[in-house]
């Protein structure tokens, strides 16, 4: 099998006592998308901002392109393609959507029209291209969701990093939202996303990492990794499975 | 970005250019030139503090480098006046570059930011006032020469139009960097640091650049002022009172903007006169007057006096549509 355009390899990460992320190893084939789920708490966010290199980490190494980009800042991940968005949104306050958006636009644009227009675009592709005027500030939850991930759009990725870009969204925002992220798959954009929007996971990722106390419990399929026991028991406590294939026995 | 275009900045330098013309008196001119001083020295605070948001105390460090390399190069060394103000500017910002380096490379933001840069301040006005080469505690005076080729005028008025002038170019510089990439990224570090870094922000590198020029700004109005007044202590170069009054012009002009600093600068020196000319001399009262401004403005119109007027703006519009629609209704 070819080279994976991202390898994390046995990550560790430990805040004091605390060990958020314990010999973790993920690969993500380019060209896919990859959803990371698991319980709260699970380390998910920690192994993001590890991979995009907003976290040194304690152990381990980080592979793109089989280049090691361990350690490695995170404007220098940008350039090289990687680029995430945060779970909790952190859009540019005091400027307009569309200068928001621009300022992802410049990373590959020196001119200031350029990267102007450019935003626009994107703008339009995430469906805020009504709304560029409007200061980032005013918009809703769902807008800047939208908004984060236009802003990581426009900075061109080759590796987009997804961070519960759906939480927080009502059922009918989840349903536009979802089509715009296969959209970026089909333009040949990989994606590694944290979702905890279950039905949104099982029609858009192609491959799941299920990630518990800072480990990776399962991984494969969608479908299979949902009936996984072991991860069942992840997010509903030591003897879940067994319980629940008890009752629906008895249920039978 | 929204802004004023370089039209509107001829049309205000050309209308101050003006001033001499119409008027001999040489309080005026003197009050103009010391306003012009500040809005300069805000400008250069406004580069760091107003667009990349990082909030300097201790602007009296490059203030004081850039008048205090000027004069020594030219009392002790003899260099001409015009070089050693160039060195001067050049000397200030190499100082901000080395202060720079050192608080960014070490993350230190917001509060932590504003002391460390005062603290420099305070230590260079220290070493300033005991070392030999700057006079230590009785200062350089400039000798003086009144010829036009040693930075020195017989009258007010030459020193008024090279004070305007470099108000305009501080004008044009800030304008050009709005519109440019780097005043975009300047911004967005200012708005949230984290999320220019994700989308490919050198933060670092960003908010070195902008305190690199925000110093040499300032330190051109430090070797300004050695030529203007012909002496230097170690208060006056390096002194807390400059570091107020650097951050005082844009915060009540409007931070972030190309005018604001003019506008403070007028704004806060006409204040402080009046409040002279009223008290009588009263040492330290104009200090409690921008106080108090700062209080007000801080609490009122965080955007300062030109987002008070953009405001006004917005409710005037809005205003006139909602009669002429009563008025067509």
């Amino acid at each position: 099998m070819a080279e994976p355009l991202l390898r994390v390899e046995r990550v560790f990460k430990r805040f004091g006592g605390l060990l958020a992320v314990d010999n973790a190893s993920l690969a993500v084939e380019a060209g896919q998308i990859t959803a990371l789920i698991g319980p709260n708490g699970a380390g998910k966010t920690t192994l993001f901002s590890i991979i995009s290199g907003f976290l040194p980490p304690s152990e381990g190494r980080i592979f793109y392109r089989c280049a090691d980009i361990t350690g490695m800042p995170p404007h220098l991940l940008a350039r090289r393609g990687i680029v995430r968005t945060f779970q909790i949104v952190q859009p540019f306050a005091g400027l307009t959507v569309h200068e928001n958006i621009a300022i992802g636009a410049h990373l590959s644009r020196r001119s200031r029209a350029d990267a102007l227009d450019a935003a626009a675009e994107v703008a339009s592709t995430v469906g805020l291209g009504d709304l560029l005027g409007r200061p980032a500030a005013s918009l809703t939850v769902a807008g800047r969701k939208r908004l984060e991930v236009a802003r990581a759009l426009a900075a061109e990725p080759q590796l987009l990093l997804l961070d519960e870009v759906l939480a927080g969204l009502n059922p009918g925002e989840v349903a536009t939202m979802v089509p715009i992220i296969r959209g970026l798959a089909e333009r040949g954009i990989t994606i590694l996303m944290i979702e905890h929007v279950m039905q949104a996971v099982m029609s858009l990722a192609e491959h799941v990492f299920v990630l518990a106390e800072g480990h990776i419990v399962a991984e494969g399929a969608p479908r299979a990794v949902v009936g996984n026991p072991r991860v069942v028991e992840a997010y509903l406590g030591h003897g879940a499975a067994a319980r629940l294939s008890a009752a629906g026995a008895a249920h039978v | 970005m929204r802004g004023p275009s370089i039209a509107h900045i001829v049309l205000v330098i050309a209308a101050l250019a003006t001033v001499p013309l119409l008027t001999a008196s040489n309080v005026v001119l003197n009050f103009l030139t010391v306003a012009l001083l500040i809005a300069l020295v805000g400008q250069g605070w406004n580069v760091l503090g107003g667009y990349g948001g990082q909030y300097s105390f201790g602007h009296a460090a490059f203030f004081g480098t850039g008048a205090y390399v000027s004069a020594i190069l030219q009392v002790r060394y003899g260099v001409n006046a015009w070089i050693a103000f160039a060195l001067g500017i050049a000397g200030g910002a190499l100082v901000g570059a080395a202060i720079g380096l050192l608080t960014f490379r070490s993350g230190l933001k917001g509060a932590y930011f504003a002391l460390v840069t005062l603290a420099f301040a305070e230590v260079l006005r220290i070493l300033a006032s005991v070392a030999p080469i700057t006079g230590a505690g009785v200062g350089i005076l400039i000798t003086l020469d009144l010829r036009p080729q040693a930075f020195q005028f017989q009258s007010r008025a030459p020193f008024y139009w090279i004070m305007l002038a470099m108000v305009a170019v501080s004008l044009v510089i800030v304008r050009l960097i709005e519109q440019s990439r780097f005043g975009a990224w300047l911004v967005a570090v200012r708005e949230n640091e984290d999320a220019a870094k994700a989308i490919g922000v050198d933060a670092t590198r960003v908010k070195l650049a902008a305190m690199t020029i925000s110093a040499a700004i300032t330190a051109a109005g430090g070797g300004f002022y050695a030529q203007y007044f012909l002496f230097i202590d170690s208060n006056i170069a390096y002194g807390p009172w400059i570091s107020v009054e650097a951050l005082l012009a844009p915060i009540v002009g409007g931070i972030g903007t190309v005018f604001g600093p003019l506008l403070g600068a007028l704004v806060v020196k006409t204040l402080g006169e009046l409040t002279k000319l009223i008290t009588g001399d009263a040492p330290g009262l104009d200090l409690v007057i921008y106080g108090g401004l700062l209080v007000l403005i801080i609490a009122f119109a965080p955007r300062g006096i030109a987002g008070l007027l953009a405001d006004l703006r917005v409710r005037f519009a809005r205003l006139r549509s909602s009669v002429s629609e009563r008025a067509h209704g």
